[in-house]
């Protein structure tokens, strides 16, 4: 199981793909607002969106997972 | 008045605990649980817990604070700058509860705030501004004919948003269409409102706007200008009074026009009217703010004038203190924010201040909200501090700048205090040419 997590703390402001999306290595899956800036979180690789870990406006803590790839 | 709660958190709650004390006022503060045992917290004579960290359940709870103020019995209610400061609900809430509100009336509050209404004011009354449109753009086809008028690049910006968010610089037709969208949809979730609207961009522009106040007789004075075009992702980094720049005719041009726009909304307490000045010192008005400024320092520096005091004595009814022909610029104030951030890429940095020593204070005004040993969190902007430096001159504040920064000692986070060495060393700089492009075209602190 492959996942991506928060790189820093921070609370939830846009989903940019939804389950079942084949998404790429490089690609914007979504934005993490911290310290009143917005903070784009790349995908460090390709795969099919399993799963979604969280929703706009939840706060999450560095290392927290964001959503599984398959 | 004798008792004051202060609706905000960080180094603006300590600035006005300041002079509530100097003034014998009783403060109430309110912090969320991220903020215990601040130094705003600890300073002021009461203090409430009032909810988790996030600001919606926090600084922004409008119900929770209103009942702590009637519980408090508190006279007034200081809001700051940014969470509610220009919300003219909460304004209109604090006085049905009987209760002042420390800024200027609700409907001010409400016009200024919706950029659209707001330029449409200004034009009526005579004060150029921005070349753009005069109502909300629905269709991206309107957009895209707007733009074709001023020409590329444009800015789509959005009519609730401010603070440097909810605008787009678009320099294509194509980029035109795909930001006007998600700039709608952005909008919608931070203001409530998917309104936009197109102006023409300025090119090589500096941001310099006049800090005016306004009682309840209907006088309005300014106080001087202060530039604050060093800027980046279109927050202010760095703000000076006088401008290095402006010439002395089109300074008094701007200290005029913004009288001007004060007196278009019968403006009462402490209020900003930022410009747009292009490389031939055209200006347009850009937009009111409502609320005391976080680079109010700088004007009090230069004109020895408690802004705070006179927030609160307007509030309270009196007439202003001095009159134009009274208020004098003496010497150069620079502020420096100290963000909590790296100082290339910008990107935030929250953690535990281990170590904060200032530099040589001689002339330095520090404006802190964090000390030594503190927890910058994600929850809120990343500002630690002002400094702000006051000398004779410019090139006196330069020297006490370079020297404070060269000082300071700071771990734990990363901040941007490199950069505001490379920033003094640069030669533009400290000939006062720069432009709110300054630091996207320079590579500082990327030489490496």
């Amino acid at each position: 199981m492959k996942e991506i997590v928060a790189n820093m703390a921070g609370t939830v402001l846009n989903v940019l793909v939804a389950k079942g999306d084949e998404i790429t290595a490089g690609q914007e899956v979504l934005v993490l607002e911290s310290m009143k800036m917005e903070i784009p979180i790349e995908s460090n690789q390709g795969g099919k969106v399993a799963e979604l870990k969280v929703n706009i406006g939840d706060f999450v803590n560095e290392g927290d997972s964001l959503l599984v790839l398959e | 008045m004798q008792k004051i709660l202060i609706a905000n958190r960080g180094e603006i709650a300590l600035r006005i605990i300041k002079t509530c004390k100097a003034l014998g006022i009783e403060t109430v503060a309110i912090y969320s649980e991220a903020d215990e045992g601040m130094p705003f917290v600890i300073e002021a004579d009461q203090a409430f817990l009032i909810g988790p960290p996030p600001v919606n359940q926090s600084y922004l709870n409008v119900e929770k604070i209103i009942q702590i103020a009637l519980a408090e019995k508190v006279d007034a209610i200081h809001p700051g700058y940014g969470f509610l400061s220009e919300n003219a609900d909460f304004a209109r809430k604090i006085h049905a509860a009987g209760i002042i509100f420390i800024g200027p009336n609700p409907d001010t509050i409400e016009k200024m705030g919706d950029k659209i209404i707001s330029r449409q004011t200004m034009e009526k009354a005579g004060v150029p501004i921005v070349p753009g449109s005069h109502s909300g753009v629905v269709t991206v086809e309107a957009a895209l004919a707007l733009a074709e008028t001023y020409g590329y690049p444009i800015m789509l910006k959005a009519s609730g948003g401010g603070g440097g968010i909810g605008m787009v610089r678009c320099e294509t037709e194509q980029a035109l269409k795909s930001a006007f969208t998600s700039t709608k949809s952005r909008a919608k979730a931070y203001f409530g409102s998917d309104e936009v609207f197109v102006e023409k961009c300025i090119e090589g522009s500096r941001h310099i706007e006049v800090q005016i106040f306004g009682d309840d007789k209907g006088q309005i004075v300014s106080l001087f200008e202060r530039d604050c075009s060093i800027q980046r992702r279109h927050q202010k980094v760095i703000e000076e009074s006088p401008s290095p720049s402006l010439s002395m005719k089109t300074r008094e041009k701007m200290l005029e026009t913004a009288i001007k726009a004060g007196e278009a909304v019968g403006y009462k307490n402490a209020g900003t009217v930022e410009f747009i000045v292009d490389a031939d010192e055209n200006f347009y008005f850009l937009e009111m703010n409502t609320r005391l400024q976080v680079e109010h320092p700088v004007t009090e520096q230069i004109t020895g004038i408690d802004l705070v005091e006179w927030q609160i004595g307007i509030a309270k009814g009196k007439e202003l203190p001095l009159k134009q022909s009274e208020i004098k610029s003496v010497g150069h104030a620079m502020e420096f924010r100290l963000y909590a951030e790296d100082p290339v890429t910008f990107m935030p940095s929250p953690g535990t201040i281990s170590q904060l020593k200032w530099g040589n204070p001689d002339g330095v005004r520090i404006d802190y909200g964090y000390v030594e040993g503190s927890k910058v969190t994600p929850f809120y902007d990343p500002m630690i501090a002002k400094c702000i430096i006051t000398g004779e001159n410019r090139e006196e504040t330069l020297q006490k700048a370079a020297q404070f920064f060269e000082e300071l000692e700071i771990s734990g986070i990363k901040t941007n205090a490199p950069l505001f060495v490379e920033i003094l060393d640069d030669q533009d700089f400290s000939k006062g040419q720069y432009t709110t492009d300054f630091l996207k075209n320079k590579s500082l602190m990327k030489k490496q």
